[in-house]
Protein backbone atom coordinates (compact mmCIF):
# COMPACT_ATOMS: atom_id res chain seq x y z
CA UNK A 1 0.00 0.00 0.00
CA UNK A 2 2.02 2.54 1.32
CA UNK A 3 4.99 1.72 -1.92
CA UNK A 4 2.01 3.16 -4.10
CA UNK A 5 2.42 6.83 -2.69
CA UNK A 6 5.23 8.96 -4.10
CA UNK A 7 7.02 10.47 -0.85
CA UNK A 8 8.74 13.78 -2.50
CA UNK A 9 9.82 17.16 -1.20
CA UNK A 10 8.09 20.29 -2.11
CA UNK A 11 6.83 22.10 -4.21
CA UNK A 12 4.42 19.58 -5.74
CA UNK A 13 3.36 20.23 -9.06
CA UNK A 14 -0.34 20.46 -9.34
CA UNK A 15 -0.48 21.66 -12.70
CA UNK A 16 -0.73 19.85 -16.04
CA UNK A 17 2.35 22.41 -17.07
CA UNK A 18 5.32 21.47 -18.87
CA UNK A 19 8.07 23.53 -20.53
CA UNK A 20 6.89 22.21 -23.58
CA UNK A 21 3.37 22.32 -23.19
CA UNK A 22 3.60 25.88 -21.83
CA UNK A 23 6.18 27.03 -25.12
CA UNK A 24 3.39 24.81 -27.21
CA UNK A 25 0.68 27.47 -25.93
CA UNK A 26 2.69 30.42 -26.61
CA UNK A 27 3.20 29.41 -30.23
CA UNK A 28 -0.71 28.83 -30.82
CA UNK A 29 -1.15 32.47 -28.86
CA UNK A 30 0.88 33.99 -31.90
CA UNK A 31 -0.77 32.43 -34.57
CA UNK A 32 -3.39 35.15 -34.84
CA UNK A 33 -0.54 37.68 -34.76
CA UNK A 34 1.46 35.73 -37.28
CA UNK A 35 -1.87 36.14 -39.67
CA UNK A 36 -1.74 39.30 -39.58
CA UNK A 37 1.87 39.71 -39.93
CA UNK A 38 1.63 37.90 -43.50
CA UNK A 39 -1.65 40.32 -44.41
CA UNK A 40 -0.17 43.49 -44.05
CA UNK A 41 3.49 42.40 -45.02
CA UNK A 42 3.33 39.52 -47.05
CA UNK A 43 6.67 38.13 -47.97
CA UNK A 44 8.87 39.95 -45.48
CA UNK A 45 6.83 38.76 -42.70
CA UNK A 46 7.50 34.44 -44.31
CA UNK A 47 11.30 35.08 -44.84
CA UNK A 48 11.34 36.99 -40.88
CA UNK A 49 9.74 34.32 -38.99
CA UNK A 50 11.15 31.53 -40.94
CA UNK A 51 14.78 33.05 -41.02
CA UNK A 52 14.61 33.82 -36.90
CA UNK A 53 12.80 30.40 -35.84
CA UNK A 54 15.61 28.60 -37.88
CA UNK A 55 18.54 30.25 -36.66
CA UNK A 56 17.52 30.02 -33.10
CA UNK A 57 17.18 26.45 -33.55
CA UNK A 58 20.18 25.56 -35.26
CA UNK A 59 21.99 27.79 -32.90
CA UNK A 60 20.49 26.16 -29.54
CA UNK A 61 21.33 22.49 -31.36
CA UNK A 62 24.58 23.86 -31.87
CA UNK A 63 26.06 25.13 -28.48
CA UNK A 64 24.40 21.55 -27.18
CA UNK A 65 26.36 19.66 -29.71
CA UNK A 66 29.57 22.08 -28.77
CA UNK A 67 28.93 20.81 -24.76
CA UNK A 68 28.01 17.15 -25.56
CA UNK A 69 24.45 17.90 -23.79
CA UNK A 70 21.18 16.55 -24.43
CA UNK A 71 19.74 18.18 -27.20
CA UNK A 72 17.20 20.82 -25.84
CA UNK A 73 15.17 21.83 -28.99
CA UNK A 74 12.26 19.63 -27.62
CA UNK A 75 10.91 22.10 -24.95
CA UNK A 76 10.21 24.68 -28.19
CA UNK A 77 11.81 27.56 -26.24
CA UNK A 78 14.24 28.32 -29.34
CA UNK A 79 10.95 28.74 -31.32
CA UNK A 80 9.21 31.30 -29.47
CA UNK A 81 12.14 33.27 -29.09
CA UNK A 82 12.84 32.71 -32.71
CA UNK A 83 8.68 33.99 -33.60
CA UNK A 84 8.95 36.98 -30.57
CA UNK A 85 12.84 38.22 -32.08
CA UNK A 86 11.09 38.56 -35.53
CA UNK A 87 7.92 40.32 -34.30
CA UNK A 88 9.89 42.61 -32.81
CA UNK A 89 11.88 43.71 -35.67
CA UNK A 90 11.43 46.35 -38.30
CA UNK A 91 9.42 44.12 -41.83
CA UNK A 92 12.35 45.27 -43.83
CA UNK A 93 15.03 44.02 -41.94
CA UNK A 94 17.30 42.10 -44.12
CA UNK A 95 17.48 38.77 -43.55
CA UNK A 96 21.14 38.41 -42.73
CA UNK A 97 20.47 41.01 -39.66
CA UNK A 98 17.72 38.68 -38.25
CA UNK A 99 20.49 35.78 -38.66
CA UNK A 100 22.52 37.82 -36.53
CA UNK A 101 20.37 39.17 -33.99
CA UNK A 102 18.65 35.49 -33.73
CA UNK A 103 22.09 33.43 -33.00
CA UNK A 104 23.05 36.18 -30.60
CA UNK A 105 19.58 36.69 -28.65
CA UNK A 106 20.36 32.52 -28.33
CA UNK A 107 24.15 32.26 -27.99
CA UNK A 108 24.85 35.09 -25.57
CA UNK A 109 21.24 35.46 -24.34
CA UNK A 110 20.59 32.12 -23.06
CA UNK A 111 23.16 29.01 -23.60
CA UNK A 112 25.64 31.24 -22.36
CA UNK A 113 24.33 31.06 -19.05
CA UNK A 114 23.38 27.49 -19.10
CA UNK A 115 20.37 27.68 -21.13
CA UNK A 116 16.47 27.56 -20.87
CA UNK A 117 15.76 28.40 -17.38
CA UNK A 118 18.93 29.94 -16.16
CA UNK A 119 19.29 32.94 -18.78
CA UNK A 120 18.47 36.34 -16.75
CA UNK A 121 17.27 37.98 -19.62
CA UNK A 122 14.80 37.27 -21.97
CA UNK A 123 16.64 36.22 -25.16
CA UNK A 124 14.47 37.42 -27.76
CA UNK A 125 15.43 40.86 -26.19
CA UNK A 126 18.80 40.39 -25.93
CA UNK A 127 18.85 39.72 -29.44
CA UNK A 128 16.64 42.52 -30.15
CA UNK A 129 19.08 45.18 -28.27
CA UNK A 130 21.92 43.89 -30.16
CA UNK A 131 20.24 44.16 -33.42
CA UNK A 132 19.61 47.86 -32.32
CA UNK A 133 22.89 48.94 -30.91
CA UNK A 134 24.28 47.98 -34.07
CA UNK A 135 22.16 48.39 -36.98
CA UNK A 136 20.14 51.32 -35.62
CA UNK A 137 18.84 52.83 -39.09
CA UNK A 138 17.69 49.11 -40.47
CA UNK A 139 15.93 48.86 -37.02
CA UNK A 140 14.44 52.20 -37.56
CA UNK A 141 12.74 51.79 -41.09
CA UNK A 142 9.20 50.89 -41.39
CA UNK A 143 7.50 49.86 -44.00
CA UNK A 144 3.79 50.51 -44.40
CA UNK A 145 1.35 47.74 -44.49
CA UNK A 146 0.79 46.84 -48.18
CA UNK A 147 -3.16 47.92 -47.51
CA UNK A 148 -2.41 51.03 -45.81
CA UNK A 149 -3.43 54.44 -47.68
CA UNK A 150 -0.50 56.97 -47.57
CA UNK A 151 -2.11 60.17 -46.94
CA UNK A 152 -0.25 60.37 -43.42
CA UNK A 153 2.46 62.92 -42.93
CA UNK A 154 6.14 61.23 -44.11
CA UNK A 155 8.66 61.36 -41.49
CA UNK A 156 10.88 58.86 -42.51
CA UNK A 157 12.98 58.73 -45.19
CA UNK A 158 11.30 56.82 -48.07
CA UNK A 159 13.43 54.02 -50.45
CA UNK A 160 14.66 50.78 -49.40
CA UNK A 161 12.23 49.07 -52.18
CA UNK A 162 9.34 49.74 -50.27
CA UNK A 163 6.78 53.01 -48.82
CA UNK A 164 7.74 53.44 -45.26
CA UNK A 165 6.49 55.99 -43.08
CA UNK A 166 6.93 56.51 -38.70
CA UNK A 167 5.15 54.74 -36.70
CA UNK A 168 2.28 56.19 -34.87
CA UNK A 169 5.10 56.23 -31.58
CA UNK A 170 7.16 58.24 -33.75
CA UNK A 171 4.81 60.75 -34.34
CA UNK A 172 3.72 60.99 -30.74
CA UNK A 173 7.61 62.00 -30.42
CA UNK A 174 7.07 64.59 -32.48
CA UNK A 175 3.71 66.08 -31.26
CA UNK A 176 5.71 66.20 -27.84
CA UNK A 177 8.39 68.34 -29.93
CA UNK A 178 5.07 70.59 -31.46
CA UNK A 179 6.11 69.60 -34.81
CA UNK A 180 2.89 66.93 -35.39
CA UNK A 181 -0.48 68.06 -34.04
CA UNK A 182 -1.87 65.12 -31.70
CA UNK A 183 -4.88 64.90 -33.45
CA UNK A 184 -3.11 63.53 -36.10
CA UNK A 185 -1.94 60.31 -33.98
CA UNK A 186 -5.24 59.94 -32.44
CA UNK A 187 -7.13 59.47 -35.41
CA UNK A 188 -5.24 55.94 -36.16
CA UNK A 189 -6.49 54.27 -33.55
CA UNK A 190 -8.50 51.97 -35.39
CA UNK A 191 -5.81 51.70 -37.44
CA UNK A 192 -3.93 50.02 -34.55
CA UNK A 193 -6.69 48.11 -32.97
CA UNK A 194 -6.68 45.91 -37.00
CA UNK A 195 -3.11 46.66 -37.57
CA UNK A 196 -2.91 49.36 -40.61
CA UNK A 197 0.15 50.79 -39.22
CA UNK A 198 3.51 50.73 -39.52
CA UNK A 199 5.55 49.21 -36.69
CA UNK A 200 7.29 45.76 -35.82
CA UNK A 201 6.34 43.31 -38.10
CA UNK A 202 4.19 41.34 -35.34
CA UNK A 203 3.21 44.47 -32.81
CA UNK A 204 0.43 46.21 -35.30
CA UNK A 205 -2.29 44.06 -35.09
CA UNK A 206 -3.98 44.82 -31.42
CA UNK A 207 -6.74 42.68 -31.52
CA UNK A 208 -4.65 39.47 -33.00
CA UNK A 209 -2.56 39.91 -30.30
CA UNK A 210 -5.50 39.86 -27.33
CA UNK A 211 -6.98 37.29 -29.02
CA UNK A 212 -3.47 34.94 -28.78
CA UNK A 213 -3.83 36.93 -25.12
CA UNK A 214 -6.74 35.78 -24.06
CA UNK A 215 -6.07 32.38 -25.06
CA UNK A 216 -2.79 31.50 -22.72
CA UNK A 217 -4.69 33.99 -20.09
CA UNK A 218 -7.79 31.43 -20.18
CA UNK A 219 -5.51 28.51 -20.17
CA UNK A 220 -3.87 29.79 -17.24
CA UNK A 221 -0.16 29.41 -19.18
CA UNK A 222 0.62 33.17 -18.45
CA UNK A 223 -0.17 34.81 -15.25
CA UNK A 224 -2.33 37.79 -15.90
CA UNK A 225 -0.75 39.63 -12.83
CA UNK A 226 1.94 41.25 -15.11
CA UNK A 227 0.45 41.96 -17.89
CA UNK A 228 -2.30 43.98 -15.81
CA UNK A 229 0.14 45.71 -13.72
CA UNK A 230 2.55 46.56 -17.45
CA UNK A 231 -0.96 48.28 -18.63
CA UNK A 232 -2.28 49.33 -15.76
CA UNK A 233 1.14 51.77 -15.15
CA UNK A 234 0.97 53.11 -18.71
CA UNK A 235 -1.86 53.90 -18.76
CA UNK A 236 -1.77 55.80 -15.34
CA UNK A 237 1.09 57.57 -16.76
CA UNK A 238 -0.44 58.29 -19.83
CA UNK A 239 -3.64 59.28 -18.97
CA UNK A 240 -1.91 61.92 -16.74
CA UNK A 241 0.38 63.43 -19.22
CA UNK A 242 -2.55 63.70 -21.54
CA UNK A 243 -4.67 65.43 -18.87
CA UNK A 244 -2.10 67.90 -18.07
CA UNK A 245 -1.32 68.77 -22.04
CA UNK A 246 -3.73 66.66 -24.58
CA UNK A 247 -1.65 68.83 -27.62
CA UNK A 248 1.33 67.38 -27.05
CA UNK A 249 0.47 63.98 -25.35
CA UNK A 250 -1.68 61.56 -27.55
CA UNK A 251 -4.41 59.73 -25.80
CA UNK A 252 -3.29 56.69 -23.05
CA UNK A 253 -5.30 54.27 -25.03
CA UNK A 254 -3.52 54.65 -27.87
CA UNK A 255 -0.19 54.22 -25.84
CA UNK A 256 -1.58 51.10 -25.52
CA UNK A 257 -2.28 49.81 -28.53
CA UNK A 258 0.90 50.50 -30.21
CA UNK A 259 4.22 49.74 -30.23
CA UNK A 260 5.43 46.72 -28.40
CA UNK A 261 2.67 47.55 -25.39
CA UNK A 262 0.66 44.38 -25.50
CA UNK A 263 3.45 41.83 -27.27
CA UNK A 264 5.22 43.09 -23.96
CA UNK A 265 3.09 42.81 -21.72
CA UNK A 266 1.34 39.49 -22.49
CA UNK A 267 4.00 37.58 -24.30
CA UNK A 268 8.01 38.84 -23.26
CA UNK A 269 7.41 40.44 -19.72
CA UNK A 270 5.66 37.23 -18.56
CA UNK A 271 8.11 35.05 -19.80
CA UNK A 272 8.34 32.94 -16.78
CA UNK A 273 12.23 32.60 -16.58
CA UNK A 274 13.10 36.06 -16.08
CA UNK A 275 10.20 37.19 -13.70
CA UNK A 276 9.71 37.38 -10.10
CA UNK A 277 8.11 34.69 -8.38
CA UNK A 278 5.65 36.22 -5.33
CA UNK A 279 2.69 37.69 -6.51
CA UNK A 280 4.09 40.79 -4.53
CA UNK A 281 7.44 40.52 -6.78
CA UNK A 282 5.14 39.82 -9.93
CA UNK A 283 3.27 43.60 -9.53
CA UNK A 284 6.66 45.37 -8.64
CA UNK A 285 8.18 44.07 -11.89
CA UNK A 286 5.16 44.76 -14.15
CA UNK A 287 4.49 48.44 -12.53
CA UNK A 288 7.75 48.79 -13.13
CA UNK A 289 7.95 47.53 -16.58
CA UNK A 290 4.91 50.35 -17.35
CA UNK A 291 6.73 52.66 -15.92
CA UNK A 292 9.61 52.83 -17.54
CA UNK A 293 7.93 52.21 -21.01
CA UNK A 294 6.39 55.43 -20.32
CA UNK A 295 9.28 56.99 -18.88
CA UNK A 296 11.22 56.31 -22.18
CA UNK A 297 8.16 57.17 -24.84
CA UNK A 298 7.60 60.45 -22.84
CA UNK A 299 11.28 61.72 -22.19
CA UNK A 300 13.57 59.92 -23.83
CA UNK A 301 15.06 59.73 -27.18
CA UNK A 302 13.86 56.76 -28.49
CA UNK A 303 10.08 56.42 -29.47
CA UNK A 304 9.89 53.04 -27.99
CA UNK A 305 11.05 51.60 -24.60
CA UNK A 306 9.65 48.34 -24.28
CA UNK A 307 12.57 46.34 -24.85
CA UNK A 308 14.73 48.50 -22.72
CA UNK A 309 12.04 48.22 -19.84
CA UNK A 310 11.60 44.52 -19.60
CA UNK A 311 15.52 44.37 -19.69
CA UNK A 312 16.10 46.55 -17.33
CA UNK A 313 13.34 44.75 -14.88
CA UNK A 314 15.04 41.12 -15.73
CA UNK A 315 18.06 42.89 -14.28
CA UNK A 316 16.23 44.01 -11.18
CA UNK A 317 14.30 40.90 -10.98
CA UNK A 318 16.68 39.28 -8.37
CA UNK A 319 16.39 41.92 -5.83
CA UNK A 320 12.56 41.78 -6.21
CA UNK A 321 12.71 38.18 -5.16
CA UNK A 322 14.59 39.01 -2.58
CA UNK A 323 13.26 41.17 -0.90
CA UNK A 324 9.48 39.70 -2.17
CA UNK A 325 10.28 36.37 -0.49
CA UNK A 326 7.15 33.06 -0.10
CA UNK A 327 6.66 32.71 3.22
CA UNK A 328 6.54 28.66 3.50
CA UNK A 329 3.29 26.95 4.38
CA UNK A 330 3.35 26.76 7.87
CA UNK A 331 4.72 30.33 8.74
CA UNK A 332 8.10 31.65 8.73
CA UNK A 333 11.05 29.44 9.38
CA UNK A 334 12.68 30.04 12.74
CA UNK A 335 11.17 33.40 13.55
CA UNK B 1 27.21 74.19 -19.75
CA UNK B 2 26.80 76.41 -16.50
CA UNK B 3 22.73 76.46 -17.50
CA UNK B 4 22.52 72.81 -16.71
CA UNK B 5 21.29 72.42 -13.00
CA UNK B 6 22.95 69.86 -10.42
CA UNK B 7 19.92 67.80 -10.14
CA UNK B 8 20.02 67.10 -13.76
CA UNK B 9 23.58 66.16 -13.84
CA UNK B 10 22.71 64.45 -10.83
CA UNK B 11 19.99 62.49 -12.58
CA UNK B 12 21.86 62.24 -15.78
CA UNK B 13 24.95 60.54 -13.99
CA UNK B 14 23.33 58.07 -12.26
CA UNK B 15 20.79 57.08 -15.40
CA UNK B 16 21.78 58.26 -19.27
CA UNK B 17 26.01 58.96 -18.15
CA UNK B 18 25.99 55.87 -15.48
CA UNK B 19 29.96 55.63 -14.72
CA UNK B 20 30.04 52.23 -15.30
CA UNK B 21 27.67 51.04 -17.95
CA UNK B 22 28.69 54.17 -20.43
CA UNK B 23 32.18 55.12 -19.40
CA UNK B 24 33.27 51.63 -17.64
CA UNK B 25 34.86 53.91 -15.39
CA UNK B 26 35.74 51.14 -12.03
CA UNK B 27 35.25 48.09 -13.59
CA UNK B 28 37.66 45.87 -11.90
CA UNK B 29 36.37 46.53 -8.11
CA UNK B 30 32.62 46.44 -9.84
CA UNK B 31 33.88 42.63 -11.14
CA UNK B 32 36.12 41.43 -7.87
CA UNK B 33 33.38 42.43 -5.30
CA UNK B 34 30.17 41.35 -7.54
CA UNK B 35 30.05 38.41 -5.85
CA UNK B 36 27.49 38.75 -2.89
CA UNK B 37 24.38 41.96 -2.42
CA UNK B 38 25.76 42.81 1.37
CA UNK B 39 29.53 43.45 -0.09
CA UNK B 40 28.28 45.33 -3.19
CA UNK B 41 26.05 47.47 -0.97
CA UNK B 42 28.85 48.51 1.43
CA UNK B 43 31.01 48.91 -1.35
CA UNK B 44 28.59 50.96 -3.14
CA UNK B 45 28.04 53.01 -0.29
CA UNK B 46 31.97 54.23 0.33
CA UNK B 47 32.03 54.65 -3.36
CA UNK B 48 29.41 56.80 -3.41
CA UNK B 49 30.17 58.79 0.17
CA UNK B 50 34.64 58.89 -1.20
CA UNK B 51 33.10 59.89 -4.96
CA UNK B 52 31.08 62.94 -3.32
CA UNK B 53 34.02 63.94 -1.16
CA UNK B 54 36.56 64.10 -3.21
CA UNK B 55 35.26 65.45 -6.27
CA UNK B 56 34.53 69.06 -3.69
CA UNK B 57 37.96 68.52 -2.38
CA UNK B 58 38.96 68.40 -5.81
CA UNK B 59 37.60 70.92 -7.16
CA UNK B 60 38.03 73.41 -4.18
CA UNK B 61 42.20 72.55 -4.97
CA UNK B 62 41.76 72.87 -8.70
CA UNK B 63 40.40 76.04 -8.92
CA UNK B 64 41.86 77.74 -6.10
CA UNK B 65 45.27 76.04 -5.93
CA UNK B 66 46.00 74.55 -9.42
CA UNK B 67 44.74 77.37 -11.49
CA UNK B 68 46.42 80.47 -9.77
CA UNK B 69 49.47 79.07 -9.49
CA UNK B 70 49.32 77.82 -13.26
CA UNK B 71 50.05 74.09 -12.20
CA UNK B 72 47.21 72.70 -14.28
CA UNK B 73 49.16 70.00 -15.76
CA UNK B 74 49.57 68.78 -12.07
CA UNK B 75 46.24 67.69 -12.05
CA UNK B 76 46.60 63.85 -12.31
CA UNK B 77 49.42 63.61 -9.61
CA UNK B 78 47.17 66.02 -7.00
CA UNK B 79 43.80 64.58 -8.04
CA UNK B 80 45.39 61.25 -7.24
CA UNK B 81 47.08 62.01 -3.97
CA UNK B 82 43.74 63.40 -2.67
CA UNK B 83 41.82 60.36 -3.18
CA UNK B 84 44.58 58.00 -1.57
CA UNK B 85 44.36 60.56 1.06
CA UNK B 86 40.75 61.04 1.59
CA UNK B 87 40.17 57.13 1.69
CA UNK B 88 43.26 56.53 4.41
CA UNK B 89 41.29 59.62 6.62
CA UNK B 90 38.12 57.98 6.38
CA UNK B 91 39.26 54.52 6.62
CA UNK B 92 41.20 55.81 9.85
CA UNK B 93 38.23 57.58 11.14
CA UNK B 94 36.09 54.72 10.60
CA UNK B 95 38.13 52.75 12.20
CA UNK B 96 38.13 55.31 15.58
CA UNK B 97 34.42 55.61 15.73
CA UNK B 98 32.95 52.43 14.44
CA UNK B 99 34.70 49.15 14.55
CA UNK B 100 32.09 47.06 13.56
CA UNK B 101 31.32 48.94 10.09
CA UNK B 102 35.18 48.75 9.23
CA UNK B 103 35.59 45.40 9.82
CA UNK B 104 32.60 44.96 7.63
CA UNK B 105 34.04 46.88 4.96
CA UNK B 106 37.35 45.35 5.40
CA UNK B 107 39.51 45.33 2.65
CA UNK B 108 37.03 47.21 0.21
CA UNK B 109 38.01 51.12 1.86
CA UNK B 110 41.77 50.82 0.41
CA UNK B 111 40.28 49.29 -2.56
CA UNK B 112 38.34 52.71 -3.04
CA UNK B 113 42.00 54.11 -3.60
CA UNK B 114 42.27 52.69 -7.08
CA UNK B 115 39.01 52.89 -8.38
CA UNK B 116 39.30 54.54 -11.43
CA UNK B 117 35.68 55.72 -11.37
CA UNK B 118 36.78 57.91 -8.78
CA UNK B 119 39.61 59.54 -10.32
CA UNK B 120 37.46 59.87 -13.97
CA UNK B 121 34.79 61.56 -12.37
CA UNK B 122 36.99 64.44 -10.50
CA UNK B 123 38.58 64.61 -13.94
CA UNK B 124 34.93 65.04 -16.13
CA UNK B 125 34.57 67.59 -13.51
CA UNK B 126 37.38 69.75 -14.96
CA UNK B 127 37.12 68.57 -18.51
CA UNK B 128 33.19 69.59 -18.48
CA UNK B 129 33.72 72.87 -16.57
CA UNK B 130 31.46 72.20 -13.63
CA UNK B 131 30.86 74.89 -11.23
CA UNK B 132 30.90 73.71 -7.47
CA UNK B 133 26.99 72.73 -7.08
CA UNK B 134 27.05 70.81 -10.95
CA UNK B 135 30.48 68.92 -9.50
CA UNK B 136 28.38 67.79 -6.33
CA UNK B 137 25.74 66.35 -8.21
CA UNK B 138 28.08 65.11 -10.53
CA UNK B 139 30.03 63.38 -7.87
CA UNK B 140 26.57 61.67 -5.95
CA UNK B 141 25.35 60.77 -9.06
CA UNK B 142 28.11 58.84 -10.51
CA UNK B 143 28.48 57.10 -7.15
CA UNK B 144 24.87 56.05 -6.58
CA UNK B 145 24.82 55.29 -10.47
CA UNK B 146 27.96 53.10 -10.06
CA UNK B 147 26.42 51.40 -6.73
CA UNK B 148 23.05 50.81 -8.66
CA UNK B 149 24.93 49.16 -11.30
CA UNK B 150 27.05 46.37 -8.88
CA UNK B 151 24.21 45.91 -6.56
CA UNK B 152 22.35 45.21 -9.50
CA UNK B 153 25.21 43.31 -10.96
CA UNK B 154 25.49 41.35 -7.59
CA UNK B 155 21.84 39.89 -7.78
CA UNK B 156 22.31 38.69 -10.91
CA UNK B 157 25.33 37.05 -10.31
CA UNK B 158 24.02 35.49 -6.86
CA UNK B 159 21.02 34.22 -9.14
CA UNK B 160 23.64 32.87 -11.60
CA UNK B 161 25.26 30.90 -8.72
CA UNK B 162 22.49 27.77 -9.38
CA UNK B 163 23.11 27.71 -13.07
CA UNK B 164 25.04 25.40 -15.29
CA UNK B 165 27.26 28.01 -17.08
CA UNK B 166 29.61 26.56 -19.51
CA UNK B 167 33.46 26.19 -18.17
CA UNK B 168 35.02 28.47 -20.11
CA UNK B 169 32.21 31.17 -19.17
CA UNK B 170 32.17 30.90 -15.02
CA UNK B 171 32.90 33.97 -12.99
CA UNK B 172 34.57 37.18 -15.08
CA UNK B 173 33.22 36.13 -18.15
CA UNK B 174 29.84 35.74 -18.12
CA UNK B 175 29.79 39.15 -15.72
CA UNK B 176 31.25 41.12 -18.48
CA UNK B 177 28.44 39.68 -20.99
CA UNK B 178 25.88 40.34 -18.43
CA UNK B 179 27.41 44.18 -18.28
CA UNK B 180 27.24 44.45 -22.03
CA UNK B 181 23.49 43.50 -21.83
CA UNK B 182 23.32 45.77 -18.94
CA UNK B 183 24.90 48.93 -20.77
CA UNK B 184 22.53 48.19 -23.65
CA UNK B 185 19.22 48.44 -21.60
CA UNK B 186 20.71 51.34 -19.87
CA UNK B 187 21.00 53.11 -23.75
CA UNK B 188 16.81 52.92 -23.50
CA UNK B 189 17.67 56.43 -20.92
CA UNK B 190 19.51 58.06 -23.64
CA UNK B 191 18.21 61.53 -25.00
CA UNK B 192 16.14 62.05 -20.92
CA UNK B 193 19.04 64.37 -20.20
CA UNK B 194 21.94 65.40 -21.35
CA UNK B 195 25.38 66.46 -20.59
CA UNK B 196 27.77 66.77 -22.96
Amino acid sequence: MLSKITVSPGPHISEPHSTRSIMGDVIIALVPAMFAAIIYFRIRAFVLIGVCVGTCVASEWLCNLIRKKPNSLDDLSAVVTGIILAFSVPPALPWWAAVIGSAFAVIIGKMVFGGLGANIFNPAMVGRAFLTASFGMLMTTWTVPVTLDTTMPEIAATGRGAITQATPLAWSKQAIKKKVDTKVVAAQLDASLIGQIGGCLGETSSIALLIGALYLVLKRTINVNIPLAVLGSAFVVAAMCHLINPNAYIPPWLHLTTGGMLIGAFFIATDPVTMPLSTRGMWLFGTGVGALIMLIRIVGEYPEGVMYAILIMNAVTPLIDRFCKLTPAGGVPNA
Amino acid sequence: MTETSAIVILIAAILTNNILLTNFLGMCSFVACSGQIRTAVGLGTAVTFVLTMTTMINYAIYHLLLVPAGLVHLQFIVFIAVIAAFVQFVEMFVERFSPKLYFALGIFLPLITVNCAILGASLFMVIRGYNFAQAVGFGFGAGVGWALAIILMAGLRQKMNYSDIPEPFRGVPVTMIVTCVLAMAFMGFAGMVSIQ
